[in-house]
């Protein structure tokens, strides 16, 4: 990713993701604690909560940031853990791969349950 | 040839010698990776919602356990903590809240490992404690 | 003298010499502790192992007086480096119980323990027993380019030197107490794990001229650091600052540092 992005601007990124990320899960607290947190976790409430609009983009945005946030807080961890250009490669474009590959499941999750595509 | 005394993951994670601010940074290090393994769990657990009520409600079942709750208690002060050190770091890394650079003087007090600094940190800790309290009081319907 | 030998009165010898009076007593208010230090070889040895030894000390016996003792009554081949004996040279820096210090720095009345422990510093190459390797430190050091920058450095007789207010000096001065003694990158969290890491030392350097106002190599220096194991990796543990003999606060340099990469300052 160094060769993508200066250090800087990769650092500036994990600051503000984690910033707009507290934003979004306080949000996500509040509507599972105000519903109650036992009758929020009924498969019905969570399928009502998906099928919102506004509410499903706060989860995509919440999935995107704390992922971003998180794996290169995870890359950062492992940079620092051992050296060399072939493993420092790996865990970069690891790092970056296992970031989509878990974006692009939670999405589908996301998309699929607001658009009603849930197993009776 | 030249013994190369690298302190290696042991040094780096001691947290007793260096004061409360590596205490800091070694939990900050434990409940990142700690909040990230919750994520990636928490969207797999959250997905068999696809699978409909029957494969919701058997994975929920896992969760609704004692030690399930134990689980959540710690990633809420694993959350609380990361987010009030996390903010201070921020505010820290850039430049602010340190003093300004001075001349040293004997005997020498960094004044970026200042009191306000501390004092975040206790606040962090404590913050989590706290959260921590709360989550069990809600989860447990108290 | 008298007739019969005797000094005249107030001329009397005494018994014992001042000198010898005084040793005698600084030897019996002296207390003892136990030495270890680290010996190891790196051409002989697989294994760092302790050499034990019972050394007096005085309230101002520092632990380099007692090193120092050790080798010259006890074990001649102890290696250890030292010169200027009052915290200037950074040479000394060694790990004393568990901790990053300068050994000319440190009394032993300071340590409290009956014990008092001496390796050689982390993170550094062994050359042998507590002497460390120093290239990487200094490669470091050059790389961040600690000298003034600037095309119109070269003083010829038209030009006056370059004027700075008593605030300029300020914003950096604390910054030029280092004497590259090593403890800040022995204490660093980073550096346990990271040698590739530019290191706290280096990092507070480049922030002394980059804070400097005569000098115009602050962008080529922001390159330098903002790579992958540049200034990012450090996490503000602020080990660095809690061990340094000067008071530089290498972890306050290295903050004020980034605030320029995220924009804070200019």
């Amino acid at each position: 990713m160094s060769n993508i992005m200066r250090e800087s601007h990769i650092m500036k990124i994990h600051y503000l993701t984690a910033l707009v990320a507290v934003g979004f899960v306080i949000i996500h607290i509040i509507v599972r604690v105000t519903q109650g947190f036992a009758n929020s976790l009924e498969f019905e409430s969570v399928i009502a909560n998906y099928e919102s609009i506004p509410y499903a983009i706060v989860l995509e945005a919440m999935l995107i940031l704390i992922s971003v946030h998180g794996f290169n807080g995870l890359r950062i961890i492992l940079l620092e853990l051992k050296q060399g250009s072939a493993y420092e490669n790996a865990v970069t474009y690891g790092c970056l791969i296992a970031m989509i590959a878990l974006i692009a499941y939670g999405s589908r999750t996301i998309i699929m349950a607001s658009m009603g595509m849930v197993e009776a | 040839m030249e013994k190369d005394r690298k302190e290696g993951i042991k040094g780096m994670a001691n947290p007793g010698r260096y004061g409360i601010e590596r205490v800091a940074y070694w939990l900050m290090r434990i409940t990142g990776l700690g909040l990230l393994f919750y994520f990636i769990g928490h969207i797999y657990e959250t997905s068999n919602l696809l699978d409909g009520k029957a494969a919701w409600n058997s994975m929920l079942e896992l969760t609704q356990t004692t030690e399930g709750h134990i689980f959540l208690t710690l990633v809420i002060g694993m959350c609380v903590f990361h987010t009030g050190n996390g903010i201070r770091l921020m505010i820290g890394q850039a430049g602010f809240g340190l003093g300004k650079p001075s001349r040293a003087d004997y005997p020498y007090t960094p004044s970026s490992l200042n009191m306000k600094n501390k004092l975040c940190i206790y606040v962090s800790i404590g913050l989590a404690a706290l959260a921590m309290m709360y989550g069990l009081g809600v989860m447990y319907d108290v | 003298m008298t007739k019969d030998g005797a000094l005249p009165k107030g001329f009397e010898r005494p018994s014992r010499s001042p000198s010898q009076e005084k040793y005698e007593k600084v030897k019996s208010s002296s207390k003892t502790t136990t030495l270890r230090i680290s010996k190891f070889n790196p051409e002989s040895d697989s294994t760092s192992t302790f050499s034990e030894f019972k050394v007096h000390y005085q309230r101002w016996t520092t632990v380099l007086d007692a090193i120092l003792e050790v080798k010259s009554n006890y074990d001649h081949s102890i290696g250890v480096r030292y010169s200027c004996r009052q915290a200037t040279c950074g040479s000394c820096g060694m790990i004393i119980n568990g901790k990053p210090r300068l050994a000319c720095f440190t009394k032993i009345s300071e340590l409290d323990s009956d014990l008092v422990t001496v390796e050689p510093m982390n993170n550094f190459p062994i050359i042998r027993d507590l002497a460390v390797g120093f290239e990487r430190l200094i490669a470091t050091h050059k790389r961040i380019k600690p000298y003034i920058i600037r095309d119109d450095s070269e003083v010829t007789s038209e030009t006056k030197e370059f004027l700075q207010s008593p605030e300029d000096v300020e914003k950096y001065i604390q910054f030029a107490g280092c004497i590259k003694c090593g403890l800040c990158n022995s204490a660093c969290p980073t550096m346990a794990t990271d040698s590739s890491f530019v290191g706290p030392q280096a990092l507070a350097q480049a922030y002394r001229y980059v804070a400097d106002n005569r000098d115009k190599g602050k962008d080529e220096r922001l390159k330098i650091i903002d790579e992958p194991h540049g200034i990012w990796r450090c996490h503000f543990a602020g080990s660095c600052s809690q061990v340094c003999p000067k008071g530089v606060d290498p972890a306050m340099g290295i903050q004020l540092l980034r605030g320029y990469l995220l924009g804070y300052r200019k």
